[in-house]
């Protein structure tokens, strides 16, 4: 059976599913529910001096019928006294030994850091995480992403946290940044353990286009809030891509960002995560969401033949390249399997107003036609297609052989012709 | 107009048989349409609405806009919503049906969207700049309503004569209540005259009230949509007994007033047609406790749609296939029918005969064509009492059209809405062509 123990560094837990720093790891009584649910371990709601919020905190974005598909908010840290929340970590590490609890915190001065690390270890804490990633409310008050978007506040504070904990120091990034790289290594020169990323998106989810006023609304007003959720994933995806394949950087990572399920997960993993925190799926539909998330986890490692979980860490970072580093002889063009195909012509719409206009209607049939000589393998069609299997992308041999766009500026390799240029 | 309709009618008994989408469920269902390009839905519909944007309107809460996309195309959407055979048209072209998945319930959305249309009073459509050019209309059914609408919109006069005190044909009179009821019929005419400009002169029948040559001394042209006449009679012994009715006349008392089956406990439906169909279905939700329909042909091959009589089956109904009635028996009033299986040319084998104890039998098998009203004109042909018109519906005599079921010899509503919108074109292009009628009081009118 697959050992889906993970390490994250040097903190271990019995699988790599962690609750998020969030409404879900607010309290003692959820987090102990969630481990009794499965999970494997919890990112405490961010400790700090606490704060009041505001009604209403959350805003989500439905697309095409799919409810909460983004979600952001504009909640703050931790509304509840910093020593309940001590003693409930203390009473949940007492029940659940071998389930890690990583406290997240935010404060501001040295002194701060160093009470409020001393106080979360003396309770129990497994490891520490380091708020530098909320884009609303906290950043204006100097904490938050205000740290981690300046490398050098990030180095300096990490380097406290470091100097002053017992257990590993994980660094939250923030994704309100034009390149994650050096936000990481600022983390990594501070000496954190590993990072966690993403923090949210600075967002404005919607507008109320009755009133006139964008969402979530408090009062005639609202602000900008944090992006999460399904529709995140691919720039979380990125993120934790570009720092894993950094040369120099190889901190471990803990992924965050639209992970709804094992799926989701193996994603993450496969570009460098060798465990995930979520939390808008949980807000969706409650801890229980773990089951599958464990299960298929499992059932993926079995059928791939992974003995353990950080033997799949990082297996597609290689193969996450620069755009001048692809192949350009490499040949594709689109098939449509004329038995499969159901005739909505959603393809032809696609590739006429959308793409390179080489599908095409035939007389007599609704199975279109793809004219090879004119498809640049976009793959447009087959995205659209809802008939399974219907349409393949099929490599076509032509004779080039592989060549970059590197190779072609520097010695001239040969490229193909260009196709689709009407 | 309108008529009042009598208090008590037999098809108030019926309670919608598609219940309307709740708003949610008409946002969920429209969001599974797949947009599909050239669509086979339009294509399959006879009005060709744009299906695929309609519906994309409901999912994103513009019902005003999915309206206005579907009565631009069909008038009488809101009809076609209901008594539409979506199955065989739109929903049954549908390619989900291909991945095996269930079908866009289109007729379904196309209801949600008329009838908040109708509830809210939106009105889409404004009457042209005057033509001075005036157009009759013969018959007030789904045919001539669609072609006075669209004539409205072009600037043309508009008069429809009908026979009956009411408009809306066989909308009116002879869709199964489970589908749509009268008051909707005439509440779907009187929401399309209210365009304006469109004069009805009800209890008066052309060729008997008016000359069929009077009215191109007033009118430029003239859209002829009398759809059918009455049942055709079975021609059998025993046919005058009390008890024995056509089908398209008994579904008009049922709908119009009192069905008359407080005694009736057997009833035979004689036919295999859609009329059958919907006569076996209104008699069993009437509570007759026996209903078989009698048919010359195997199942496979009756006129009727297969999805209707598997409902027809589902409600109690029995069949006799490959029978035909070859008398009326009782003293009086009818007792019983007697029947006979039939040889693959559909005749009587003798020695099979066998009856069935009913105190009613409708005739199911035909209505009368009345094209041949129209056979005295030069340059009008009517061939098995079909008038013959081409796919404007034009005739051949100038600024003379036909549609509905007067010319295509029985179909459904949306057809003669489409084919009175094309004939609705064509006049108008006849006109400004300097055609039609050579209408007599030009100069004097």
């Amino acid at each position: 059976m697959p050992d889906l123990s993970t390490d994250t560094g040097g903190i271990r837990s019995p699988n790599p599913f962690w609750l998020a720093s969030a409404p879900p790891a607010n309290s003692g009584a959820q987090i102990q529910r969630a481990f009794d649910a499965g999970w494997g371990g919890a990112v405490w709601k961010t400790l700090g001096t606490p704060i009041q919020n505001v009604s209403s905190r959350f805003g989500g974005h439905t697309i095409g019928g799919a409810r909460g598909a983004g979600f952001n908010n504009i909640e703050l840290i931790t509304d509840r006294p910093v020593e309940v929340n001590l003693r409930e970590i203390a009473e949940t590490k007492k029940r659940w030994p071998h389930n890690p609890i990583i406290v997240s915190l935010m404060v501001e001065t040295r002194e701060e850091w160093r009470e409020i690390i001393k106080r979360s270890t003396d309770a129990g804490a497994d490891g520490l995480e380091l708020n530098f990633g909320c884009p609303h409310g906290m950043c204006e008050r100097g904490m938050g992403s205000a740290v981690g978007q300046e490398p050098a506040v990030n180095e300096r504070i990490t380097s406290w946290a470091c100097e002053f904990s017992t257990v590993p120091v994980l660094v939250k990034l923030t994704p309100n940044v034009s390149d994650i790289v050096p936000h990481g290594m600022a983390a990594k020169r501070g000496g954190a353990h590993g990072v966690s990323l993403i923090n949210t998106i600075k967002s404005i989810i919607s507008v109320d286009i009755d009133r006139f006023v964008p969402e979530p609304r408090v009062g005639g007003l609202s602000t900008n809030g944090g992006y999460c959720g399904a529709a995140v994933k691919p720039i979380a995806l990125h993120m934790v891509a570009a720092l894993a394949r950094e040369p120099g950087f190889g901190l471990p990572i803990s992924g965050i960002g639209g992970v709804r399920n094992w799926r989701d997960a193996v994603e993450f993993m496969l570009l460098g995560s060798s465990t995930v925190q979520v939390c808008t799926e949980v807000m969706l539909r409650g801890y229980r969401v773990v089951e599958d998330m464990r299960d298929g986890l499992e059932e993926y490692m079995r059928a791939k033949g992974f003995a353990r979980v950080h033997d799949m860490v990082g297996k597609a970072v290689p193969a996450f390249s620069e755009w001048g580093d692809l192949d350009m002889n490499y040949e594709t063009v689109a098939r449509i399997d004329a038995e499969k195909c159901i005739g909505c012509q959603l393809c032809v719409a696609a590739c006429h107003d959308g793409a390179h206009q080489c599908i095409h209607p035939q007389e007599g049939s609704r199975v279109p036609r793809v004219d090879e000589s004119e498809c640049v393998g976009c793959n447009l069609c087959q995205i659209v297609c809802p008939a399974p299997g219907c349409i393949t992308m099929e490599r076509v041999e032509n004779g080039y052989r592989p060549a970059t766009w590197n190779d072609h500026v520097s010695h001239g390799a040969a490229l193909r012709p260009k196709k689709g240029a009407h | 107009m309108p008529a009042e309709l009598p208090a008590v009618r037999s098809e108030a008994a019926f309670e919608d048989y598609k219940l309307p989408l709740s708003p949610a469920q008409a946002v969920v269902e429209a969001g599974r349409c797949l947009f599909c390009h050239d669509a086979p839905c339009v294509t399959a519909c006879p009005t060709h609405i744009d299906i695929p944007q309609f519906i994309r309107k409901i999912a994103n809460g513009n019902d005003r806009g999915a309206a206005r996309t579907i009565l631009e195309s069909n008038i009488l959407g809101m009809s076609c919503a209901r008594v539409c055979p979506v199955e065989v048209l739109c929903v049954g072209a549908c390619v989900y049906n291909d991945l095996e998945e269930p079908p866009i319930q289109i007729g379904k959305l196309q209801r949600h969207a008329t009838d908040r249309a109708f509830e809210e009073g939106w009105r889409f459509f404004e009457a042209g700049a005057p033509t001075g050019r005036r157009v009759a209309l013969v018959g007030g059914g789904p045919a001539s309503l669609a072609a006075a609408h669209e004539l409205r919109r072009l600037g043309h006069a508009c008069t429809i004569f009908e026979r009956r005190g009411f408009l809306g044909g066989l909308n009116t009179t002879g869709i199964a209540p489970h589908k749509m009821k009268a008051d909707r019929s005439l509440t779907e005419a009187e929401w399309v005259l209210g365009i304006g400009g469109i004069e009805v002169r009800t209890g008066a029948e052309v060729g008997r009230d008016v000359p069929l040559a009077d009215l191109e001394c007033e009118f430029d042209a003239v859209f002829v949509g009398i759809g059918l006449g009455a049942d055709t009679r079975a021609a059998l012994p025993g046919e005058e007994l009390r008890g024995v009715q056509g089908a398209v006349a008994w579904i008009e008392r049922m709908k119009l007033g009192d069905a008359g089956l407080a005694d009736v406990r057997s009833a035979v439906v004689i036919g295999g047609g859609n009329t059958a169909l919907d006569a076996v279905r209104e008699l069993l939700a009437l509570g007759v406790p026996q209903v078989t329909m009698l048919y010359r042909g195997s199942e496979d091959v009756m006129g009727g749609y297969a999805h209707e009589w598997a409902a027809a089956k589902d409600a109690g109904a029995r069949a006799e296939w490959r029978a035909v009635a070859v008398a009326f028996e009782g003293a009086g009033a009818l007792e019983r029918v007697r029947c006979a299986r039939t040889d693959e040319a559909r005749k009587p084998i003798p020695g099979t005969e066998f009856t069935i104890a009913a105190d009613l039998a409708l005739v199911a098998i035909g209505q009368a064509k009345l094209g041949v009203a129209l056979a005295g004109l030069a340059g009008i042909r009517v061939e098995g009492g079909v008038v013959r018109v081409d796919a404007d519906g034009f005739t051949g005599r100038p600024g003379w059209y036909a549609g509905g079921d007067c010319a295509n010899g029985g179909k459904e509503v949306v057809n003669a809405a489409a084919e009175g919108m094309a004939a609705a074109r064509a006049i108008d292009r006849e006109l400004a062509a300097g055609g039609g009628t050579g209408r007599k009081d030009k100069n004097g009118a």
